[in-house]
């Protein structure tokens, strides 16, 4: 129905008949398929998730400032994972494991993409709804399914998975190993299964929307960089995530079948096991197939976000749409050949290892390409402070800090001594997980009104953004030097070195600051809960935004607009231009009713508005000459 | 009406803050009883403790929702009155100018004082030239850094949002672009390229001769030991053969493993090429030493090796980080269990002399146990073991 709305959008004709149509509150809010519903699924599940995953970072944070204290609340909470008040050395693992792939997965990728994709791509290519609304629905019903399956891995006794979240075998594919690996693991493995399935549903429809179900005059060319950033992140996922499965099913085969993929040679407590022939070291190729694309699945969708606020914000166009879709491309092209940069000191061929390395610091080319671009659009622009901005800023910031260390990281022989420290923590910390993290919140704060039809606190968002801002590079910035002095990652104390106790003092300061910017998300899920309900109303366009989700009714409507969809006329950056009379011109307006701003450069496959524009400037002398 | 509001809340706070008090007090008051009461006592003092820090949230929250409140106040008093309200453009701008600066200081003071903390210079000649090719890095990324912090903050600031100021339109310029896309490549294409000589120098060793080979396993949490004995060879291994004395596996039907030995200290001579033979019995560790710039990974079924020549022995390096207690330390890192965090052993790297007498003292790997255990075991299955000598015969 909505597909062929697009099609003969011309023709009104559309069969959204709202006296007819309604909605029960399971059709309406529980089994939506209105994509803007869905969209607030995600968010708030997303949200749901990143409490926990964060509540989690902080019990493991307490372990590591007080190693040798005992809390006994820890053990009214935990039971026998926190025995007289300190946790257990495996649970510690649990807890890094389990936040790690929460905060990877469901809040990173299926919390942003799934939340932004999903409201901005109709809203902003100009559809009805997504390509497929049934598979959209079933996309977030088997999320939440791998959500709860992957939560209640807490309620089995040995407890959840622990092998870290990249899961290397043999530790997690043998139960004696450690209790972790037991059902813990086969609950992750089965919640990882269900969480693909949902990605790939989610993909296959942001794709097709994208290429099908633009609206008229909308070319790939006047898409919003969102748009390029969740395509090109869509494509990234339908290709990287099957493989992933590949390896889980694999894995689930060695632990539950019998067989011997990755296992080979093993003795495990003095028993010699039968597993022979496999290689511990396939898993890790598999895994990181998906691994590598998996962070810039994660970060492209922050990075179009923020793109789009600084634009909006800065009222300037953003500088050099062009070179910033082709990096997105370079980067979603490079992403897929860089992977081996995770395994330089498994003992892979040396060789391999030094290619991984030339591809994985090209990547650093279009990423430099982006930050430089980011800052132009800056230059001169009229910056309003909007929450959304200041978060969109932080992105920036950590997105700089983060990636300069990455070409440590990405270097083989640096690479010896750094693997598995608490630098590797600090890096991916910042350009992923703070910059991606920031990315949505910033998308949270700009696209709240068009979401809930009413604006957030902005003080209360700027409270939360330095508290948060500052308090995560007080939490990661002193984890490098941690790292440079050979302290791993994944220890549950260290206690145990003499050389690695002197951190001690640096470990508490870490956690308080952790705890900081985690009470700090109390003003935004304070604000966010408050204003969805009390919230100031919005206008239609709150922030002059010229993109298209803002010509859109604040009241939402199947169909997201009533009558025809609007067609496309422009770019969306014509912020500020010189001779218009506002400081934005949405991407509706056609070029004829601004000819006191349009530059020849806006005619440039269309001819016959090219001419008309050359005979109004000779009816219209330029402006420079009547001043 | 605005008074009110901030009436309103001022009796909330001061009821707050009430609650707080008696709270505290009551806290104090069980703090030495509870000392030497029950275990029950213990829990209700670890309740008024969380009822502690949780209402000192709600004081320090319901602080901020006044503060919100008089700016709120503030802001419609102004406009009422006809004046301007708060300009949090401004105040936006200040504070980014205020966190570059804070920001700035933070990390020279970072880089000083945790700086120094970091390791001591390789003690590998293989890690000096890591460490050469950590220092172009170290210097290439920090002058970026500083710089692009810097020019962001600055435009947040200078480029402040106003009304009588209109952004000025700059859509793209393709030099500029050119320009900043091709000397992050020039300079990417230094890095790649030192990087990939370095690299291939730490891991080409093949030319480098007479190494002494010492037997690395890992399992869940040790390591084991293994030296090759005067013929300076390690016999072979097989997984199969594990067993409680046999710890490691050896193949006693190889010659070289007769004179193998076990140590509990991984002892190496200076200046001498040393390969490390490492592999893992239950699941993958990692063999780290930090201070000689080694790591690689200990994977069942697939062995890995890493060659070094240490440079700086162990009373040397102590007399240069002045720690008389200093050890070099191989300690595991790659998650492998509940134990990960203290799987650890001693390094110590002494003159060719003191390793000659130190090797010499070390226990045979085939001890009488073992001998034992393998004459039984001979007794046991005659006809096995005839079969395998026929098997090798082949």
């Amino acid at each position: 129905m909505s597909t062929l709305a697009v099609h003969d959008h011309g023709v009104e004709s559309h069969d959204h008949d709202h006296e007819h149509h309604h909605d029960t509150f399971i059709s309406k809010y529980i089994f939506s398929m209105d994509h803007k519903m869905i969209a607030k699924q995600f968010l708030i599940t997303g949200i749901t998730m990143a409490v926990i995953a964060m509540v989690l970072s902080i019990l493991f944070r307490i372990q590591l400032a007080y190693p040798e204290k005992t809390f006994p609340l820890l053990e009214t909470l935990l039971g026998h994972f926190a025995p007289g008040g300190r946790l257990a050395p495996e649970f510690y693992l649990s807890l890094v494991t389990i936040h790690g792939t929460i905060m990877v997965f469901f809040v990173l990728t299926a919390g942003l993409s799934g939340t932004f994709s999903n409201l901005l791509i109709p809203l902003q290519v100009g559809a009805r709804d997504m390509a497929s609304p049934f598979l959209n629905m079933l996309s977030y019903w088997f999320f939440f399914l791998a959500s709860v399956i992957m939560l209640s891995s807490f309620m089995v006794q040995k407890g959840p998975a622990s092998a870290g979240w990249t899961i290397y075998p043999p530790l997690s594919a043998l139960p004696k190993a450690m209790p972790g690996s037991g059902e813990g693991m086969t609950l992750w493995l089965i919640s990882m299964v269900l969480f693909v399935a949902s990605s790939l549903m989610g993909g296959i429809n942001y794709v097709s929307t994208v290429l099908n179900m633009r609206t008229k005059g909308m070319d790939l060319w006047k898409m919003p960089l969102t748009i390029w950033a969740f395509f090109l992140t869509a494509i990234l996922g339908v290709l990287a995530f099957p493989v992933l499965v590949a390896g889980v099913v694999l894995l689930i085969f060695d632990r539950s079948f019998g067989t011997s993929f990755y296992l080979s040679e093993i003795v495990v407590q003095g028993q010699v096991m039968p597993y022979e022939g496999g290689s511990p070291i396939l898993f890790q190729h598999l895994f990181w197939f998906l691994g590598h694309p998996e962070v810039y699945i994660v970060i492209m969708p922050a990075l179009g976000i923020s793109s789009e606020i600084i634009s909006t914000n800065s009222r300037k166009p953003i500088f050099g749409y062009h070179a910033m879709v082709y990096s997105l491309i370079g980067i979603s092209v490079l992403s897929f050949i860089v992977w081996g940069h995770h395994m330089f000191v498994t003992g892979m061929n040396p060789f391999l290892g030094g290619v991984f390395m030339i591809t994985t610091l090209i990547i650093a080319v279009p990423s430099a390409v982006k930050t430089f671009n980011y800052l132009a659009t800056l230059w001169r622009g009229n910056i309003r402070f909007t929450p959304a901005m200041l978060f969109a800023i932080g992105l920036v910031s950590f997105f700089i800090s983060g990636g300069l260390t990455g070409l440590f990281l990405g270097n083989a022989a640096l690479d010896i001594n750094l693997h598995d420290t608490y630098f590797v923590v600090a890096h991916f910390h910042l350009v992923m997980g703070s910059a991606a993290i920031f990315g949505m919140l910033a998308g949270v704060y700009h696209w709240f009104p068009k979401m809930f039809g009413r604006l957030m606190d902005e003080k209360l968002g700027y409270l939360h953004f330095w508290l948060t801002f500052i308090g995560a590079y007080l939490v990661f910035f002193p984890m490098h030097f941690m790292g440079l002095d050979g302290v791993p990652r994944r220890y549950y104390a260290f206690t145990e070195f003499p050389s690695m106790a002197r951190w001690l003092s640096v470990n508490v300061f870490i956690t308080w600051a952790a705890i900081l910017s985690a009470l700090a998300q109390v003003a935004f899920l304070f604000n966010f809960i408050y204003s969805i309900f009390w919230g100031k109303k919005t206008t239609q366009n709150p922030w002059n935004s010229n993109t298209l989700e803002w010509t859109a009714p604040i009241e939402h409507i199947h169909g997201n607009w009533p009558g025809e969809i609007p067609t496309v006329y422009r770019w969306p950056y014509d912020y500020s231009k010189p001779g218009a009379a506002e400081d934005f011109i949405p991407q509706t307006v056609p070029h004829s009713q601004t000819m006191s701003s349009n530059l020849v450069h806006d005619f440039e496959d269309n001819e016959a508005g090219l001419a008309a524009f050359h005979e109004w400037v000779k009816a219209n002398p330029p402006r420079e000459e009547v001043k | 009406m605005a008074f009110k509001n901030i009436f309103k809340f001022k009796t909330l706070s001061t009821a707050v803050a009430a609650m707080l008090l008696f709270a505290t007090t009551t806290v104090m008051a069980e703090a030495p009883a509870a000392a030497a009461a029950t275990a029950d006592d213990a829990s209700t003092t670890m309740w008024t403790g969380v009822g502690y820090y949780v209402l000192l949230f709600v004081l320090l929250a319901t602080i901020v929702g006044i503060v919100g409140k008089i700016l709120r106040v503030y802001d419609l008093t102004a406009q009422i009155q006809g004046k301007k309200a708060i300009n949090w453009n401004n105040i936006m701008g200040v504070l980014c100018i205020v966190f570059l600066l804070a920001g700035l200081y933070g990390s020279y003071w970072e880089f000083t004082e945790q700086g120094t903390m970091s390791l001591p210079a390789a003690a590998s000649i293989h890690g000096v030239d890591l460490d050469n090719m950590f220092s172009v890095t170290f210097i290439i990324t920090v002058i970026v850094f500083f710089l692009t912090q810097i020019c962001l903050f600055w435009f947040l600031f200078k480029y402040r949002g106003s009304d009588k100021r209109k952004a000025y339109f700059y859509p793209h310029n393709n030099t500029i672009e050119k320009i900043w896309t091709v000397i992050p490549a020039i300079v990417l294409t230094v890095l790649v390229i030192t990087g990939f000589f370095t690299w291939k120098k730490i891991t080409n060793t093949t030319e480098v001769k007479g190494d002494i080979n010492i037997d690395v396993t890992g399992h869940q949490f040790a390591w084991e030991l293994r030296y090759p004995g005067k013929d300076g060879k390690l016999g072979t291994k097989d997984y199969k053969l594990t067993t409680g004395t046999n710890k490691v596996g050896v193949d006693f039907k190889d010659k070289n493993s007769l004179d193998d030995q076990i140590a509990d200290t991984l002892v190496v001579p200076v200046h001498k090429s040393i390969r490390l033979n490492i592999i893992a019995q239950d699941v993958i560790h990692s063999v780290y030493m930090p201070h000689f710039r080694v790591q690689i990974n200990a994977v069942p079924g697939l062995p890995t090796y890493f060659k070094f020549t240490p440079t700086l022995t162990t009373n040397e390096m102590r007399a240069k980080v002045e720690d008389p207690k200093f050890e070099y330390l191989l300690y595991c890192n790659k998650i492998c269990g509940g134990g990960h965090y203290n799987m650890q052993k001693v390094v110590r790297v002494v003159s060719q002399a003191e390793y000659d007498g130190w090797v010499a003292a070390q226990k045979p790997y085939f001890n009488d146990a073992l001998k034992k255990e393998l004459k039984m075991a001979d007794a046991k299955q005659p006809k096995a073991l005839g079969q395998n000598r026929l098997a090798l015969n082949n």
